[in-house]
């Protein structure tokens, strides 16, 4: 499935960009992570939970949407 | 109710409506970028009390966020220099300061005298302090976060919706996330998400429908695009909450910030040589420390005053409960005047000492 995939704050500033696809041809959101590490290896240290279809999902669900957010805490006030 | 004649004659407020938001008490937790546009309209609009909490004071860096103070607010602390200003605003708004830090001593204490809280702290240990807070004492609050260009809304705990443990239920790792030293913020994005957070009180308030509650609202101010997810709620996470809360008050919520390696304690300064006493608290303040070995330097011009500074001594920074000296450490470092401690809890715990230093 080609993944478009969003990033917000910090982890936009690793990947430098705010989106892009990704071919994903496994299943489960751990599986894509672990493909973005090996792309975006800093993103593994920082904090974020991820959405699919514009809701936040745990990383053991199954990819069934092309929409992927992956979204850190911000902590400014 | 001239003044708030265009509320009265919307149809979905109303006399009714207005009356509602006179009659409500909300506790703003942080009078800074978010506080300051939170506070602003909450007092135009009319809210029947509110309560500011703000253990910090104004610097010449807040002021091209911070809208509520000016150039001669510069070394007041936050919450009162924001009263100044808001009382003139609106004189018949009843505003409670809180000059201090929010801890989990007092947060229970504080949140159960009022109806809705804003959280627009700057930190994670204040942001999981307040969730847990609100969910021990059922209050629902408004959430607003910034980073750089990036702003995130949301409202949490109200009418059995998640919490922000549901969303986020651990703090981030040490370091992951920028978050004691300045990163930097584009101006008016507190003003614009501190804005909907003062929508959001309102819209409770008044009892719309459409609150954001199970929802976070994500704006970019770079791109003007916003991204609204679902946040659903996670029963586990509230429930161990609520499970804590009889060691609420003994909690460490310092997870981010420890600066135990800046703080000192009185009795040791018995043993010290050199020392020379900065005192960072406004000149009106008791009691005066009248040693030969003090100078007095308000934490709001310090930077400008870091050459009086001798950087043979070992000094020692004071204030009224330590929280402000803790802060002056932070900018003396950062001038590198490294032998440089925090009088850990303030003034108080070397009155005795003095006696015989």
């Amino acid at each position: 499935m080609l993944l478009n995939i969003k990033y917000f704050g910090m982890l936009a500033e690793i990947t430098n960009c705010n989106e892009e696809t990704h071919e994903f041809s496994k299943t489960s959101v751990n599986e894509l992570l672990a493909e973005l590490f090996r792309k975006y290896p800093e993103l593994e240290a920082k904090d974020f939970k991820v959405a699919q279809n514009h809701e936040i999902v745990s990383n053991d669900s199954n990819i069934t949407a092309p929409e992927i957010a992956l979204l850190p805490p911000f902590s400014g006030g | 109710m001239n003044r708030y004649s265009r509320h009265i004659i919307l149809s979905d407020i109303g006399l009714e409506g207005q009356e509602k938001v006179s009659n409500t008490k909300v506790l703003v937790i942080g009078a800074g970028g978010l506080g300051c546009p939170v506070l602003q309209y909450l007092v135009a609009a009319g809210v029947g009390t509110i309560g500011i909490v703000d253990f910090d004071i104004v610097e010449e860096s807040n002021l091209q966020r911070q809208i509520l103070f000016g150039t001669s607010s510069l070394g007041e602390n936050k919450a009162i220099a924001a009263k100044k200003r808001l009382q003139d605003l609106n004189p018949n708004v009843s505003l409670i300061t809180y000059p201090e830090a929010l801890t989990p001593k007092n947060a229970l204490y504080l949140f159960k005298d009022y109806d809705i809280i804003v959280d627009g702290s700057d930190n994670f240990d204040t942001r999981y302090l307040v969730n847990d807070a609100a969910v021990i004492c059922n209050k629902p609050f408004v959430y607003g976060a910034i980073y750089k260009f990036e702003g995130q809304v949301s409202v949490f705990n109200y009418k059995d919706g998640p919490t922000y443990r549901c969303l986020f239920p651990n703090p981030p790792s040490e370091g992951s996330v920028p978050n004691c030293s300045e990163i930097g913020v584009l101006g008016v994005l507190p003003g614009i998400i501190g804005a909907m957070q003062a929508n959001e009180v309102l819209k409770m308030i008044l009892g719309f429908k459409s609150v954001l509650s199970g929802k976070l609202y994500c704006y970019d101010a770079k791109t003007t695009n916003s991204y609204t997810l679902k946040v659903n709620k996670i029963p586990s996470e509230i429930e161990k909450v609520h499970n804590n809360k009889d060691a609420f008050e003994d909690q460490k919520f310092n997870i981010a910030c420890n600066h135990s390696e800046d703080e000192i304690h009185a009795e040791k300064l018995l043993t010290m040589d050199n020392i020379m006493f900065i005192d960072v608290r406004e000149t009106h303040e008791q009691p005066q420390l009248t040693l030969e070995n003090c100078i007095q330097i308000p934490l709001g011009m310090l930077e400008n005053r870091i050459d009086d500074i001798d950087k043979s001594n070992t000094n020692i920074v004071v204030c009224q409960s330590g929280i402000r000296s803790l802060k002056a450490v932070t900018i003396l470092k950062e001038h590198n005047i490294h032998n440089c401690y925090s009088l850990k809890n303030g003034i108080s715990s070397i009155m005795e000492q003095l006696k015989i230093i």
